[in-house]
């Protein structure tokens, strides 16, 4: 340190260097405690909150939906797709080599029951809904869905298939409560 | 100043060569020459600065979480206090803070009132602090409208009217103000953004408040001027390590406040969803605004019980040219500091009785008290300027005084051991 232009007459003849880390320590320690644990308690304010978290399963019946059609859900304030498939969509799904798909999984590890397919449908580019959940909508190239943002086509299993998008659809965590309704989340 | 010590090598050279944030550091909170006795009483500028930062950021974060409108305004700050991560700890410390804000405030106001620290060369530093205190009332008033409970509905509805009392235009004020003809959703809504856009312009006062300050540097208890090196002591490590000690104490007080007494200085209707049908019974506002309060109550007729509410702050502006007396320092001025001390404790009346219904025997104390308030400002501190002798005691120099038996015994004792 710069020497001081005081005019202290009784300086300190010896410093004691231990209790001045001890010190330093100490105090630097108890602050970067302190100032660690308000900041994260202020940060975590900002993380999904016991109401945010309270929406966080939806339950669906299934049994008004007739083979063929589709139904959109709201689970966490995303749409979910489910969608009825009739046998030569589950088919033209499972005749797929799985080795040729850019991201490799098969028909039977995306369903609980193959008659069901439920996917979270955010395309997994940048997060569009893709297009496919209604009479008309453009199905893509392998009759799936497909995404008007950027391109991307899924087919009967919400795989990706061609386009930018880099993953299949997510499978979002459900369960079948009884034969015709599934809890999601 | 000091080139040698200046010229740093690398990143941080490059950087200050360019823009010199690290010389101005340097020059502002390590090497800053400050006089080299300043007390306790010198820690308050810093934690208020402090205090305004803390309360930004838990304002901000609040901001994310609170929405200003009537029918769900209240639901969203229980929301917060109940559903949110630590929302209960985030408004408990926004809510205290603004206390802990004016408490700290007002003692670093009374502290510049008892040192002279609004006399030549401070006027414009002095002034520059008055309107941040300006800026604070009108930024904490409008943030307690916004959990729109009872308090928050009916101190708005009244303060508001403060403004139909001007002849003329008065209605038209309120009704400005409003946005419509009652105190409602407009009147919430702008009342919000005002309340995150006023933070930032009281930032931007206190940046020129500090360089007003730095122009001449702090006054200190003595009130004598900085007379060579001598005198002064560098800011870093000696008033860093005292603002740190001092923030340590306050963050005890603030935080045993947050945890064991949250709402000790809130007022319980305001738990209460606003009602535009009923008013509560007593209508009280914030404890830092009670002395004003007390003011307004204390004149029976309702435009000059505005002014004089109003005149009560704004005095405070003319202080440097009602107080001409040469010596800055009370510790000097015997009379003087008797007159001081009975203006605070005369102030802590007024806080007092501001709290207590109008009526009866608090009526009196209230323009008893009223009359001091400005007969201080007014009347004793020019006729003391002109009356009040200079007393032998002032010493010579701050070192002077630090050394002087009559300054202070204690000093000497120590020396002596």
């Amino acid at each position: 340190m710069k020497e001081l232009n005081t005019t202290t007459k009784n300086k300190p003849t010896s410093i004691d260097e231990e209790k001045r880390d001890f010190l330093f320590i100490t105090t630097t320690g108890l602050a970067i405690a302190g100032g660690g644990a308000f900041a994260w308690s202020m940060i975590d304010t900002m993380n999904p909150s016991k109401d945010v978290l309270a929406l966080s399963t939806t339950e669906v019946d299934l049994s008004p939906l007739e083979e063929g059609q589709s139904l959109t859900v709201m689970w966490r304030g995303k749409p979910i797709f489910i969608r009825h498939r009739s046998e030569s969509e589950i088919s033209s799904a499972d005749n797929v080599s799985v080795e040729d798909l850019p991201h490799k999984e098969s028909d039977e590890s995306r369903v609980k029951n193959p008659k069901w397919l439920v996917v979270v449908g955010v395309c997994s580019h940048l997060g569009c809904v893709p297009l496919g959940q209604k009479i008309g909508d453009n199905k893509g190239e392998y009759g799936g869905w497909f995404c008007p943002c950027h391109g991307s086509h899924y087919d009967t299993s919400g795989r990706i298939r061609k386009g930018p998008a880099p993953l299949n659809l997510e499978i979002p965590p459900y369960e079948f409560v009884s034969d015709d309704i599934i809890r999601i989340g | 100043m000091d080139n040698q010590e200046n010229k740093k090598v690398g990143v941080t050279g490059w950087i200050d060569k360019r823009l010199p944030v690290f010389t101005f550091i340097n020059h502002n909170l390590r090497d800053y020459p400050t006089p080299k006795n300043l007390n306790y009483f010198w820690n308050f500028g810093s934690l208020a600065g402090i205090t305004l930062v803390i309360m930004i950021v838990t304002g901000i974060l609040l901001a994310m979480q609170y929405t200003a409108n009537t029918d769900i305004a209240f639901d969203s700050v229980e929301r917060i206090m109940r559903d949110v991560n630590n929302g209960w700890l985030l408004r408990y410390i926004h809510m205290n803070g603004a206390s802990m804000f004016f408490i700290i405030v007002y003692i670093h106001m009374f502290r510049g009132l008892y040192y002279g620290s609004y006399k030549y060369p401070r006027e414009i530093l002095w002034m520059l602090g008055v309107v941040i205190l300006l800026l604070m009332m009108a930024t904490a008033f409008m943030g307690y409208v916004l959990p729109w409970g009872q308090m928050s509905f009916w101190g708005a509805t009244v303060i508001t009217n403060l403004f139909s009392a001007f002849p003329v235009i008065g209605d038209y004020i309120v009704t400005f103000l409003w946005g419509g003809f009652s105190v409602d959703n407009p009147t919430l809504s702008r009342f919000f953004v005002l309340h995150y856009l006023l933070p930032f312009a009281i930032v931007g006062v206190v940046a020129l408040h500090l360089v007003a300050l730095h122009q001449f540097g702090s006054n200190n208890p003595t009130g004598v001027d900085v007379k060579s090196s001598g005198d002064t002591i560098p800011f870093h490590p000696y008033y860093t390590v005292k603002d740190y000690f001092g923030l340590g104490v306050f963050l005890i007080v603030y935080a045993a406040l947050v945890f064991f007494a949250p709402n000790f200085l809130g007022h319980p209707d305001n738990y209460i969803p606003a009602n535009p049908l009923q008013t509560p019974a007593h209508i009280v506002p914030e404890w830092y605004f009670l002395p004003f309060y007390a003011i307004l109550r204390a004149v029976p007729d309702k435009l000059t019980g505005v002014l004089l509410m109003f005149a009560a702050v704004l005095v405070l502006f003319l202080l440097p040219w009602l107080d001409k007396h040469k010596v800055r320092s009370a510790t000097f001025r015997p009379f003087y500091k008797q007159f001081y001390w009975l203006f605070f404790i005369n102030c802590i009346v007024l806080g007092w009785v501001g709290a207590m219904p109008a009526e009866g025997v608090y009526v009196l104390i209230a323009r008893i008290a009223s009359v001091y308030y400005f007969s201080f400002f007014l009347i004793i501190m020019p006729l003391l300027s002109r009356f009040e002798k200079v007393s032998e005691l002032l010493p010579s120099s701050i070192s002077a005084a630090v050394l002087s038996k009559k300054f202070d015994k204690d000093v000497n004792e120590s020396y002596a051991k």
